[in-house]
């Protein structure tokens, strides 16, 4: 499997609503088992990762930073 | 604070596509629900207005509902204005200041409900200036109660067996009504349910914008926003409930565009 | 000096235009209508702007949004229409905006409105009523100097008298003490700077430069701020009051036809003084005070149920020899000041008051 991209995932901020989850076109978005200190769960990352920034447009709480590599990695 | 899952090596050259949030916002942190779909319409606003290099000459004028608690937080000159009277600031404004990008920020039971006055009178008058619907059926603010805009059938804090039309009439499809009156410039519906969406809504707000500094008249553009609180919905439920209720009721698409009109080019739907 | 034939409408338009007025926005009532016709007419020659508002909350607010900018800007109605505003008025006051409002009463029911305000919060307005054309010219200009100074909302109480009175006036620009820039105005300027410009009647400011003391510390800055206007810029005017056994107090038009009876009667001999609130607030007790002291009673000639009387009785030491000798009066129609507002019954009234003092 091949990443593009990446995001960095301000888990703190997040409030649990999972709209990243299903707006991930390769599904890479999983919430995680772990809450944070508000007491949500936060999505986590599998590879595989784009750098579409959907995750990004559908967020409500600015949880997350994308990035897109020069060229992709395994 | 940061939690990175990948498995990339960290050596990897790459390029910031994308950042927490918008340099207009001063912080990332806001009291609004989560699935709250008012942040996602609030950062398209911003990021156009920075890629417009509008900023230093914008002024923002909030109604009242949960979306008020971004006066506070844009790094645009901005003032929180009585219920459902901001049209009728930014008319004031802009009539003194037509070189300033004036828009307004307004839930629909500011704009629609209060404020129907304001906006059709603004409208009318063929003011430039912007407003924005953030639409999500419902008096937020004040926990969830009906709204001008509340779709049949729509379950609100006051309408518990939905909002039933014999009692509680109709609802108020204010973009439709702005659209067909002379000085109005641009209308558009967007929404912020799903990516796609953002993306087609933030052209509509740029043109808005465009048509504003063009100074062609009014424009409206109204955002279906998601309100799982409001909606009695669980918040992943959000967007679907969007979807299969209020656009409906409110469809999406371009409703009106002088620009078109004049070019013979079709509206966007 | 260039008199000119002017009804009282169109002089306080011209009063308002030498101030620097650059925006007026109003809903036509009367008696407040000619001044809007004549500021449609004459605000675009000037440069400025005048925008027929559909409601008084728009014109309201419209004049606020100009007023955010830093333009001076104003709105006018009667006391029915200035109802509407209240909230508007309250916002202003609250959110520190400069705002003249033009109050044309239709008699003189508008005093409690124009004192009290129906608005929400700890707030006053500056208030003046003048007695003729000729202070209405004074006050008008005065009126947007203050609004500047002090970022509030100025009331100018006049009434259907004062409209539509044609008198020769000369509408001289009077000069005021120089005012500092609006650096708190928006321009949109500061926007990406990190530093934009806030206001909001809550006062808490941006995240980045949150206001002290949140939104309390805001509304008892405000409030302080009335409290320092309250003792600086009281008006007043008064004549033969040293040895008056009897003080007549009224204020706007009345004021004019008090004041004439007053010195036919001094002329016969009787001992009667006037005195005249300017402005109605801040309410000038101390100098009522003063102004009552030798008299024996203290009328309140007004045209309504009982209003100005309680400013009065609150600041006269000895409430009981305040009486009110004025009533309700308008036409039939209602809208226009009524047959009380002439000489030979005020004449009588204030006769009537001093045998009362005499038996």
């Amino acid at each position: 499997m091949s990443a593009r991209g990446t995001v960095v995932i301000d888990t703190e901020r997040c409030k649990g609503c999972e709209l990243c989850i299903p707006a991930c076109p390769p599904r890479v978005l999983s919430m995680s088992e772990h809450s944070n200190v508000k007491g949500f769960h936060y999505p986590e990352l599998a590879a595989g990762c784009t750098g579409c920034t959907n995750c990004l447009m559908v967020c409500p709480d600015f949880v997350f930073e994308v990035y897109r590599f020069e060229t992709s990695v395994r | 604070m940061s939690h990175d899952s990948t498995i990339a090596p960290t050596e990897v050259p790459l390029r910031r596509v994308g950042s927490f949030k918008p340099d207009l916002l001063q912080t990332e942190n806001h009291g609004l629900c989560p699935g709250c779909g008012h942040p996602i319409g609030v950062r398209i606003i911003l990021e156009v207005l920075q890629e417009m290099n509008l900023a230093n000459r914008s002024i923002c004028i909030l109604g009242h509902g949960c979306y008020g608690t971004f006066q506070s937080k844009l790094d645009i000159e901005s003032i929180l204005s009585l219920h459902g009277r901001s049209p009728a600031v930014a008319t004031g404004m802009k009539r003194m200041r037509p070189d300033c990008a004036i828009f307004t920020l307004q839930g629909d039971g500011d704009m629609v409900s209060e404020g129907l006055a304001e906006v059709m009178h603004t409208a009318a008058r063929g003011e430039s200036v912007t407003c924005f619907l953030l639409n999500n059926g419902v008096f937020g603010d004040t926990g969830g109660q009906m709204t001008a805009t509340t779709v049949v059938g729509q379950r609100t804090k006051n309408t518990l067996e939905g909002r039933n039309p014999t009692y509680h009439g109709h609802p108020i499809p204010i973009a439709e009504i702005v659209a067909r009156m002379p000085g109005v410039a641009y209308v558009a519906r967007g929404s912020v349910h799903a990516a796609p969406d953002t993306v087609r809504t933030r052209r509509y707000v740029r043109k808005a914008f465009e048509h504003q500094m063009q100074g062609n008249g009014f424009t409206l553009v109204e955002m279906l926003t998601m309100c799982p609180t409001g909606w009695f919905v669980p918040t992943p439920q959000g967007p679907n409930y969007l979807n299969e209720t209020l656009q409906k009721v409110y469809p999406l698409g371009e409703l009106r565009d002088i620009r078109a009109e004049k070019n013979g080019t079709p509206l966007h739907r | 000096m260039a008199l000119k034939l002017l009804e009282g409408s169109e002089a306080i338009a011209e009063a308002a235009l030498a101030a620097g007025l650059k925006f007026y926005s109003a809903y036509p009532m009367s008696p407040s209508t000619e001044l809007l016709e004549h500021l449609a007419r004459k605000l675009p020659e000037r440069g400025g702007v005048c925008v027929n508002a559909d409601t008084e909350i728009e014109g309201v607010m419209m004049a606020i949004g100009a007023a955010t900018v830093g333009a001076r800007s104003a709105t006018g109605s009667t006391g029915q229409g200035v109802a509407l505003m209240q909230e508007a008025i309250a916002e202003a006051a609250l959110t520190e905006l400069p705002l003249v409002v033009f109050t044309m009463g239709r008699a003189q029911q508008d005093y409690f409105q124009s004192t009290r305000g129906g608005g929400w919060g700890d707030y006053r307005t500056i208030t003046l009523a003048p007695k003729d054309v000729p202070e209405a010219v004074e006050h008008t200009q005065l009126l947007f100097h203050l609004a500047d100074k002090y970022r509030c909302p100025c009331i100018l109480l006049g009434d259907n008298i004062l409209a539509r009175t044609q008198i020769g006036v000369d509408v001289q620009p009077l000069e005021f003490p120089s005012l500092p820039p609006k650096e708190w105005a928006f321009d949109g300027a500061s926007g990406g700077t990190g530093r934009a410009k806030s206001l909001w009647s809550w006062g808490i400011g941006k995240e980045n430069n949150l206001a002290e003391g949140g939104v309390d510390g805001h509304w008892k800055r405000v409030a302080a701020k009335f409290k320092h206007i309250e003792a600086a810029e009281q008006r007043f005017d008064q004549g033969f009051v040293d040895d008056a056994e009897l003080l007549v107090v009224s204020f706007g038009t009345a004021g004019k036809f008090v004041e004439y009876i007053v010195r036919e009667l001094r002329a016969q001999g009787q001992r009667v003084g006037y005195f005249r609130p300017v402005t109605l607030w801040p309410f000038p007790g101390a100098a009522l005070e003063r102004a009552s002291r030798a008299a024996r009673k203290v009328a309140v000639f007004e045209l309504n149920a009982g209003q100005m009387i309680e400013d009065v009785r609150m600041h006269v030491t000895d409430r009981s020899k305040v009486v009110a000798i004025g009533d309700i009066s308008t036409d039939e129609a209602g809208i226009n000041m009524g047959s009380l507002m002439s000489a030979p019954p005020i004449r009588e009234r204030i006769r009537n008051a001093l045998q009362e003092i005499h038996a």
